[in-house]
């Protein structure tokens, strides 16, 4: 599904992340863990193709195709979801007139029939159910005035409603209390299918007690330094980072 | 059913031009001119007078450039002030010149008949006249009046008597004297009292013939009690030279009426280079009598210069005045334009609300005065102005100017101006809209108060065109 070698990527010349690989195979979902500054959402901006940040080498295939050849919308169109950390507020532009805008131009680029009104809203709120989001989301402003927890249900409504073959999740857990965190976090764990790769990024073991990960790897200083199982999460949740830099 | 539609394609589209014989005046402006023009619209006595008085007070004026615009010098000398269509006087639909019927359609206006069963009647002025109005006998059946300005000039000479010139004197400003002297054609349209007019009316503009000035007129009159939706669109030729367009408006919103009069103007705007586009300087005004009510809305993303404030009277005791306004520049484009609003009875009320959005080298201003007169006792008005700048090389002013003679008033000013966000595009483009489609939906958003206020069937049109403006203006 998703294969980075060798990957160096810059921004405003400093360089961020440093050598980076990884392969991530159909259906599995890794955990990338790593402290601050380690370059996490670094890589979740280079896959998503944000301009701002250089890849100065290496390279990443996605469905054995040349990722860094296509823009932002191309990869996305292609099946790359970012859930950000922070979602950005649309005034004045309702969350079902964006979100049909961005359903119909992924299914176009998929060969489908657009969708209309009455299928849209069908679907919407089926997905939304998933997330334990009322219809009436729909009709508000794209993340204005959401709350913390509401914008991160509103990102992974986003991910259902796209279909996306590669889903990247930038600290989706972070600012949620327990209960919001099990209910996104089952939301995921519903959409997880045997042609969807997942690409978590995360602080805490908390999200990975609910989305068990397949692999697990620690990011830092731009690199992985160390992959594993489940069970490494959870010696960095007890332990912190520091045994690494030892081992 | 077919909804009528604006006509919206990417670029534009409606650049094109109608090959048809054209009964055309030399270039040039004396009293023979305005007599002529006046003997072609087989007019009363009573307008020529007034026209001629209104060149008279033209002569003695100065253009004025006050207004935060560079315009090239205009010759009046060089301008046409009439062509026509040959076949003009048409008694039906059918009689209507194909090619002209067929330039319409391409613009997709629903001239015939049939189409008006969609709940909009039309006229539609080619050039200088007014080709062909839609749907009215249905209105006779209400004694509503919707006819061109000429038509109603010889079949209701005693109505465009008592109210022509008396929102807008031929004295007010310079191109409002040009346009009383000159003015080839426009709308008319009178509802009599306590009557709600059954459709919204609209109105098409289209300049076709070369180095012609377009100068039309629209006089609407909402009797006591009664009520009306007016919508007027515009399109022109591609054209490398500046071409003039002066109209004047006046609405006469009589005790406890009505009138929502919006606007989508989308004369060509002139190359990226900013060749060529439409001088588009318009006087519009409303006088708003006791518990009577004038809402202007108007989208404005054509014509090279843009200068014109719709503006109300309150005149009566708790009368309403709103004016909602976007206007778009791209590329070389400059627009100054805003809203005078005039408290003179007392608990009047009056809404501004202003959206800005500048992309490329262009020039946005808005442009507003608030006045409230000694007599005026608890006025309020609320203003609120925003700017939307894409990329470094465009330019937003805000000139608001306050008025204020009675102590009781209540005036609101607020005022943003923002950058479109980078972050707000890059989700928009992360969720697979491209980067012009995420511009349009950002600044459609930002646009919004403004939009809703639009009649339904207009508003998806004119989302879109607000979209196709901004095309490429983020690279």
């Amino acid at each position: 599904m998703l294969t980075i070698r060798n990957l160096h990527a810059s921004v405003e010349d400093t360089e961020i992340i440093r050598g980076l690989d990884l392969e991530v195979g159909a259906g599995e979902v890794h955990a990338i863990m790593g402290p601050n500054g380690a370059g996490k959402s670094t890589l979740a901006r280079v896959l998503a193709g944000h301009e701002d940040y250089r890849v100065t080498e290496g390279e990443i295939r996605f469905l054995g195709r040349d990722l860094l050849a296509m823009n932002v919308e191309a990869r996305a169109r292609e099946g790359i979801f970012l859930s950000f950390q922070q979602p950005v507020e649309i005034p004045g532009v309702n969350t079902a007139q964006f979100m049909l805008a961005a359903v119909n131009a992924i299914r176009a680029h998929r060969g489908l029939e657009p969708l209309d009104g009455r299928g849209f809203f069908a679907l919407a709120r089926e997905k939304l159910a998933l997330v334990g989001m009322d219809p009436s989301f729909l009709k508000r402003n794209l993340n204005e005035g959401f709350s913390g927890g509401e914008k991160k249900r509103n990102e992974i409504f986003q991910m259902a409603m796209l279909e996306p073959r590669l889903a990247v999740l930038d600290e989706t857990d972070s600012g949620l209390d327990v209960d919001a965190l099990r209910v996104i976090a089952r939301g995921v764990e519903s959409l997880r299918a045997p042609e969807r790769s997942m690409l978590v990024i995360t602080h805490h073991q908390k999200l990975l007690d609910h989305l068990v990960p397949d692999r697990v790897h620690v990011l830092r200083d731009g690199r992985i330094v160390a992959s594993g199982g489940p069970e490494l999460a959870r010696r960095i949740d007890a332990e912190g980072y520091g045994w690494i830099e030892e081992a | 059913m077919s909804k009528p539609t604006l006509p919206i394609d990417d670029e534009y589209r409606y650049g094109f031009t109608t090959d048809v014989e054209q009964d055309i005046l030399p270039p040039g402006l004396n009293e023979d001119v305005i007599r002529a023009i006046s003997r072609k619209k087989e007019e009363p006595d009573f307008l020529l007078e007034w026209r001629l008085k209104a060149y008279r007070a033209w002569r003695e004026m100065e253009e004025p450039h006050w207004a935060q615009l560079r315009m090239e010098p205009i010759d009046y000398q060089a301008i046409s002030y009439f062509a026509a269509p040959r076949r003009e006087r048409v008694k039906s639909m059918e009689e209507v010149d194909p090619m002209i019927r067929e330039t319409f359609q391409k613009l997709g206006i629903p001239l015939e008949e049939q189409k008006v069963l969609a709940g909009v009647a039309v006229d539609a002025v080619f050039d200088s006249v007014s080709v062909a109005t839609t749907f009215k006998e249905k209105l006779a059946e209400y004694g509503v009046i919707f006819s061109s300005f000429s038509e109603a000039a010889r079949e209701h000479p005693d109505l465009v008597r008592k109210y022509l010139g008396t929102v807008v004197s031929y004295r007010d400003n310079f191109f409002a004297a040009l346009n009383a002297a000159v003015f080839s054609d426009g709308s008319f349209v009178y509802v009599p009292p306590g009557v709600r007019c059954p459709i919204d009316l609209s109105t098409y503009f289209r300049i076709n013939a070369l180095n012609t000035g377009q100068f039309e007129r629209t006089l609407i009159i909402a009797d006591e009690g009664a009520s009306v939706s007016y919508l007027e669109g515009c399109t022109a030729p591609r054209r490398d030279t500046n071409q003039l367009h002066a109209a004047v408006v006046e609405l006469i919103a009589r005790d406890r009426a009505t009138i929502k009069y919006s606007t989508v103007q989308n004369w060509y705007p002139g190359d990226a280079e900013g060749r060529g586009g439409i001088y588009n300087l318009v006087t519009k005004r409303g006088r708003v009598g006791t518990d009577a009510r004038i809402s202007w809305t108007q989208v404005e993303t054509g014509s090279a210069v843009t200068w014109k404030y719709p503006s109300c009277i309150l005149e009566g005791d708790r009368a309403v005045g709103e004016f909602y306004s976007v206007a778009v520049t791209n590329h070389h484009q400059q627009a100054d334009t805003g809203t005078k609003m005039i408290h003179l009875g007392r608990d009047t009320s009056s809404t501004i609300i202003s959206k800005g959005i500048s992309a490329g080298q262009s020039d946005n201003a808005y442009r507003g005065q608030v006045y409230v007169g000694r007599k005026a006792r608890n006025a309020r008005n609320y203003t609120q102005c925003d700017s939307l700048l894409i990329g470094g090389g465009c330019g937003a002013h805000t000139f608001p100017y306050i008025d204020v003679h009675h102590a009781s008033a209540t005036v609101e000013h607020e005022a943003s101006t923002t950058r479109i966000g980078e972050d707000q595009l890059f989700y928009l483009r992360q969720r697979g809209l491209s980067t012009d489609d995420a511009v349009g939906m950002v600044v459609n958003g930002f646009a919004h108060e403004v939009m809703k206020e639009l009649p339904m069937e207009f508003a998806v049109e004119a989302r879109k065109l607000l979209g196709i403006t901004l095309e490429g203006a983020v690279g």
